[in-house]
């Protein structure tokens, strides 16, 4: 199976060498040390029919289950996708579909659709946009990092990186750069239908960012005073935002740059196509499903601009498991893998039984 | 300095006249100070930057540099490039500064040596670097020469003064200097050396150790000068009280400093491939580069012109095209790690962990003198595994250059052999008894013999064994130096010659002294003086030396040694019988590898002789063709001599060289010899060591004077190898390797069969000039043993330079001597045999170790190692770096191009 480097034939190399010359000052006698000899032991794998075989049924027996397992797992998600983009004439939300930036009043609309199974753990609710290049090199750049952690002097002046969204009208803005200014600001509503009522369904706007996020990297600027009205005086919104950062929220704990929405943002995707954590929908008994099965309606408050650049917005309600979301991938690619490796191993052990008598000292002489 | 240079492309003659500087100075000849060292204080910084950046990895990650300032382009922050590269930077500098320390303080110390200089009518001390060409100098006796002189007057009568040439040749014999006799006159007479105002016109300054054309003009005469006149620098001065000469050339003139290869920067073939590696690597960067940059364009123009309200584009210009241009520099950045910068520092590294290992292997210790292997240059370990051609020296590397007289052959009876009492020879091991030499209180305590009964032979006072010896002990040229009573020492010009008077000496035959007319030998305690006659001198066409001695009872002798072959035909034909019987005896001390000298005598009427003296003496008074008529003279009276026996000679080789010959050979490394020995010797040792056997189809000698003769011989070698190759193998005489043929110059082609090559130092001068050198190149690696004899040491490396050039092969070279530097140098692989010669070799080499055998671990297990493991590293570098950089590439396409 494996060859032994080690040495073999040191032990006794020189025995007349050890008390050897001179007396007079140390021997310049190289120590007979494991490293120093190279005698460390280290061995080297060589393949065969005998290593080679059972390698192959061993990965293939392990991996088809843990293949099966995944695949189970993913294909019980729930997940339901809307694209609510309303490039479609027929959508409702056609109509906003070239809406602008602050348009007032902000096009609304609403979407139908049935959920045909219960959801029936914890719901998470997300937007998804493509085609946005949120992993384009300058937009990635385009914030001031220390600025969003609180720092007085950066709040009012900006990093170079932000330009040219670090001032309008001559005030810095808060927060400054591409990143910030372009926050996704549709707002999302989730109703149930029943019976011709509507019955709004609570969604939770706390708890989506990460805990880094929200207590160590994301800080208001700090001050004698609790009103970030004041806080961030001597500075503007970002252009494309009605209002300004420290009018986000209500709640004091989740509004200026703390605000979960915003730090979700702040967290650049890596492809265009991308999904951002918008809502929770925390299961409320036991007894009954987050969601049930039924028919829901999606209030749309359309203010975020994406048709011009070919972009979709869509709506996602997704369940998760052990293994995160839905990803039906990962367990093909294991059930693949493993069953390559289970037919290779049949192949060879064919070929093996079929010709590898021809030499029995098939070994390779090392 | 710079002027100097120019001058001397266009020196074509050197006039330097004695004693006048400002005459001197009208040549702006350069004085005495030598310089080795590269740098001083204020052009280290810029020549050394400017030395690294010319490293390609080294200007490129500079250019990287520079664009990562360009905001616009730069993609990774600055610092990311530049603290590797300091670190670099400032390693190799550090290194390089220090390097040249060392070699500012051997050139201070050199330069600031004392010579005794002639200046204004008195001996004054000066500064060797103040010496100028016309300057008479002092030498005193065992101190080195200071630069290229024209010996003037020694204190040895008829000028004659001796010199060791080591740091020149790597010969530690003596050598014979002898001045004009018009000069020799000037004595020590410094009013008169002062108002010397001799002109001697000669050659420009070269590297020819052994030649030197000169005229002297004195007092309107001409004298012819050649090298027996001329000190070279390096040597030094022995057993001569004293001497006075006129420096020709001096510093960078002389024929040390011309002889000093070099330095190059050796580099091994991992390095080349890397380097060409990065280069396509590069290549590959800059096409991902236009891709990407292409992409980019495109991106901009169909999907970023769109996206704007999202990302402005704040700059100027905002066309596709220049987002395009700047994002192919900003990808040049961000994919640089494909072009590694830590790959040359890493295995710069690997290569240091290796060379520790080599120092560290106790098998490269030789405990007999405390020397472990040392590896002086940490670059080439790799390398080691891929050696293809070995040029060893011979003495003190292959050999231990320790001559012992171990057997001989006396009036055909075979003495040196050791037989157990079954009469059966026998190993000569520990435990044989030596004779015991005790009864003869000036016997060298080193000399060893077992055989007892020549001893006993000696004693009974069996007269062809006393006439052998005293044969031995007065046909020499060995002087004699009695320092205490009882202390006597020799002086040899040659090794085998002390040997050979050694025996006699320990055999009760002790040569004592000698002057010009007399050789005074204590024969059995009894002191002889025998008038010497005459010596017939040795060169390689006699290949014997005779003298002719008249005993005190007025018998004249003539006592002769030489190479069998040519003592043989010189026989009386009564010793027919007997020449049979030795020559069987030659036969097989040959085959033992030993060195064989046949022995004769004859008497002399006293009228014979007197008339031979006189064609002697017209031959020696003869104007034209003087050696002709001497060497038809010297026939005249070599015939018809009584053989008395042969010797055998051993040039002890090192311990396992043998050995590490055959596993060498047997892993297809060719093995040269280049010596400075005559034929013969390195013949022998060749088999010796089993490096020519007797199994072998053919050794070819080439040992041609002319260009004509060389060429001639060549040729019939080749002639011989496709004729004997046909014969042999039915038309498969020689494959060609394809990727030999494409690679160029010479065609490999494999013969069937053993051959070896065995060429003299002249022919090779011939061999190696342009017209010649393919075809030497093509014969010599064909044979499976080259030896080339009587070389110099630049042709030592030459002969190197030529296999590297024309083969294409990693070459090795190692030696233990000064005139092995050059080819240390110009070899791959520079390997120097410590402990025995000196260190000049040794500094000069990459490697270094106590015996010839650990070369086979050398190259055999750490050259392999060294070979996989780089091997295995760089794979696994280059993968990395490509899984890394492929990646970013892949990510492009999702990113719009914008270099994320």
């Amino acid at each position: 199976m494996a060859v032994n480097y080690n040495a073999k034939e040191e032990a006794d190399g020189h025995p007349s060498g050890v008390g050897a010359p001179g007396g007079a000052g140390k021997s310049r006698k190289p120590d007979n040390t494991a490293f120093k000899q190279q005698r460390l032991p280290a061995w080297q794998p060589i393949l065969t029919a005998g290593t080679v075989l059972p390698a192959f049924f061993i990965i293939g027996l392990i991996f088809i289950p843990i293949g099966i397992g995944i695949f189970v797992t993913s294909n019980n998600i729930r997940e339901y996708e809307i694209d609510y983009t309303g490039t479609d004439s027929s959508s409702p939300c056609n109509k906003c579909l070239n809406v602008s930036w602050n348009s007032t009043p902000p096009c609304t609309c609403t979407i139908n659709f049935t959920l045909d199974q219960p959801f029936e753990t914890n719901v998470f609710m997300y937007y998804g946009l493509s085609n946005f290049y949120q992993n384009h090199r300058r937009y990635v750049k385009s914030r001031d990092d220390s600025q969003l952690n609180g720092d007085n002097s950066s709040l009012l002046h900006p990093s170079k990186e932000c330009e040219p969204y670090s001032t309008s009208e001559n005030k810095p803005i808060a927060p400054c750069g591409a990143i910030a200014n372009s926050m996704f600001n549709d707002t999302l509503e989730l109703f149930r239908i029943d019976n011709e009522t509507r019955i709004p369904i609570t969604l939770n706007k706390k708890g989506i960012a990460w805990w880094t996020d929200k207590n160590v990297k994301f800080r208001n600027p700090s001050g004698n005073t609790n009103n970030l009205t004041a806080l961030f005086q001597g500075t503007t919104k970002p252009v494309n935002w009605p209002k300004p950062v420290y009018m986000l929220d209500s709640e004091a704990d989740n509004n200026g740059f703390i605000n979960e929405d915003f730090i979700v943002w702040m967290r650049t995707a890596a492809l265009p196509t991308f999904r951002k954590l918008y809502r929770l929908i925390e299961r409320k008994n036991n007894l009954q499903p987050t969601l049930q099965a039924g028919k829901y309606s999606l209030d749309i408050t359309y203010n975020y601009p994406v048709h011009s650049f070919d972009g979709r917005k869509r709506m996602i309600l997704s369940t998760i498991s052990w293994m995160g979301g839905k990803n039906p991938f990962l367990g093909i690619a294991y059930i693949t893998v493993g069953s390559i490796c289970f037919f290779l191993g049949v192949v060879l052990l064919v070929i093996h039984h079929k010709y590898g008598n021809r030499n029995t000292s098939a070994d390779i002489p090392n | 300095m710079m002027i100097c240079r120019k001058k001397k492309l266009l020196e074509e003659e050197r006039r330097v006249k004695a004693n006048d500087p400002e005459h001197n100075e009208k040549f702006q000849y350069a004085n005495n100070r030598i310089k080795t060292s590269k740098y001083n204080i204020l052009t280290f910084l810029p020549v050394n930057l400017f030395e690294q950046f010319q490293r390609a990895a080294n200007a490129y990650f500079l250019c990287l540099l520079i664009l990562q300032l360009i905001p616009e382009i730069s993609s990774l922050s600055w610092f990311t490039t530049i603290v590797p590269l300091m670190v670099v930077f400032t390693i190799t500098a550090v290194k390089d500064a220090t390097d040249d320390c060392f070699r500012h303080k051997s050139d201070n110390q050199v330069n600031n040596r004392q010579a005794e200089v002639l200046i204004d009518g008195r001996l004054q001390n000066e500064k060797w670097m103040n010496v100028r060409p016309g300057d008479i100098i002092k030498l005193e006796n065992n101190t080195f020469v200071a630069a290229d002189l024209l010996l003037l007057s020694s204190s040895e009568p008829h000028g004659l003064c001796y010199i060791e040439t080591a740091e020149l040749d790597g010969e530690t014999n003596l050598k014979v200097r002898q001045a004009l006799p018009v000069t020799s006159e000037l004595g020590a007479d410094i009013r008169r050396l002062a108002e010397f105002d001799g002109v001697v016109v000669c050659e420009p300054p070269n590297n020819k150790l052994d030649k030197f054309t000169g005229v002297l003009f004195w007092k309107n005469n001409r004298y012819s000068l050649n090298n027996e006149q001329m000190l070279l620098r390096g040597c030094v001065l022995r057993n001569t009280g004293w001497c006075f000469g006129m420096v020709i050339f001096a510093g960078p003139d002389t024929k040390l400093m011309q002889n000093s290869g070099r330095t190059k920067f050796k580099r091994t073939s991992i390095d080349r491939l890397m380097n060409t590696l990065v280069l396509w690597i590069f290549g590959f960067l800059v096409c991902m580069g236009i891709i990407l940059a292409i992409g980019n364009s495109i991106w901009e123009q169909q999907v970023g012109a769109h996206f704007r309200i999202y990302l402005y584009w704040s700059e100027v210009v905002n066309s596709s095209v220049f987002s395009g241009f700047l994002t192919f520099w900003s990808y040049v950045i961000i994919l640089n790690s494909v072009v590694p910068i830590s790959l040359y520092v890493s295995v710069e590294v690997i290569r240091l962990g290796h060379s520790y290992f080599i120092n560290w292997d106790r098998k490269m210790y030789y405990p007999k003198k405390d020397i472990p292997a040392e590896v002086r240059t940490t670059t080439l370990n790799e390398e080691l595994g891929q050696v293809e051609y070995v040029f060893s020296d011979k003495t003190g590397t292959i050999t231990q250059n320790i001559m012992t007289f171990n057997k001989c052959s006396i009036n055909g009876k075979t003495y040196g052999d050791v037989y157990d009492d079954l009469g059966w020879k026998t190993e000569i091991n520990e435990k044989t008894v030596p004779v015991d030499f005790s009864f003869n209180p000036l016997a060298d305590r080193k000399f060893q013999f077992y055989d007892h009964s020549l001893i006993e032979s000696i004693k009974l006072g069996d007269s062809m064994v006393h006439e052998f010896f005293r044969l031995l002990s007065l046909c020499h040229t060995v002087m004699s130096e009695e320092k205490n009573a009882g202390e006597l020492i020799y002086q040899v010009q040659s090794p085998d010659e002390g040997a050979l008077v050694t025996a006699a000496r320990n055999f009760g035959f002790i040569f004592k002294s000698r002057t010009p007319e007399t050789i005074t030998v204590e024969e059995m305690g009894k002191l002889v003086t025998y008038q010497l006659l005459a010596i017939l001198d040795f060169n390689n066409i006699r290949k014997r030396m005779s003298v002719i001695v008249q005993t005190p009872d007025g018998q004249i002798k003539l006592y002769c040694k030489g190479a069998d072959t040519v003592l043989f035909e010189r026989l009386h034909p009564s010793n027919e019988e007997l020449m049979y019987l030795t020559s069987d005896h030659l036969e097989e001390f040959a085959g033992e590898g030993h060195r064989t000298l046949a022995l004769a005598y004859k008497n002399l009427t006293e009228e014979h002789f007197k008339e031979w003296f006189k064609i002697l003496q017209e031959a020696n008074t003869s104007l034209d063709s003087r050696n002709e008529h001497l060497a038809a003279a010297y026939e005249e009276i070599e015939k018809d001599m009584m053989l008395l026996g042969a010797t055998a000679i051993e040039d002890k080789l090192q311990e396992g060289v043998t050995e590490t010959i055959a596993s060498l050979s047997l892993a297809n490394i060719k093995i040269w010899v280049l010596t400075g020995d005559k034929q013969e010797t390195a013949v022998n040792i060749g088999y010796s060591c089993h490096m020519l056997t007797d199994t072998m189809n053919e050794i070819f000698i080439v040992a041609g004077h002319t260009v004509t003769e060389v060429r001639e011989e060549l040729r019939k070698a080749k002639e011989h190898f496709f004729g004997q190759s046909k014969d042999l193998s039915n038309g498969h005489v020689f494959c060609e390797k394809m990727q030999e043929s494409k690679q160029g110059s010479v065609l490999e082609e494999t013969v069937t069969g053993d051959y070896a090559l065995v060429i003299n130092g002249h022919s090779l001068a011939h061999a190696l000039e342009a017209d010649l050198e393919n075809e030497f190149v093509e014969v010599a690696c064909m044979c499976k043993t080259v030896i080339c004899c009587r070389v110099t040491p630049l042709q030592k490396a030459q002969v190197v330079e030529l296999v590297k050039k024309h083969r294409k092969a990693v070459t090795l070279a190692i030696g233990d001597g000064a005139n092995d530097i050059s080819m240390i140098k110009s070899a791959h692989i520079g390997i120097g045999i410590s402990g025995e010669e000196g260190m000049q070799a040794v500094l000069a080499s990459d490697y270094s170790f106590a015996q010839f055998r650990y070369l086979k671990r050398l190259l055999l297990v750490h050259g392999r190692w060294s070979y996989f493991r780089m091997c295995k590293f760089l794979c696994y570098f280059f993968y990395k770096n490509f899984s890394f950089t492929l990646v970013h590439f892949w990510f492009g396409f999702f990113c719009g191009f914008s270099a994320q």
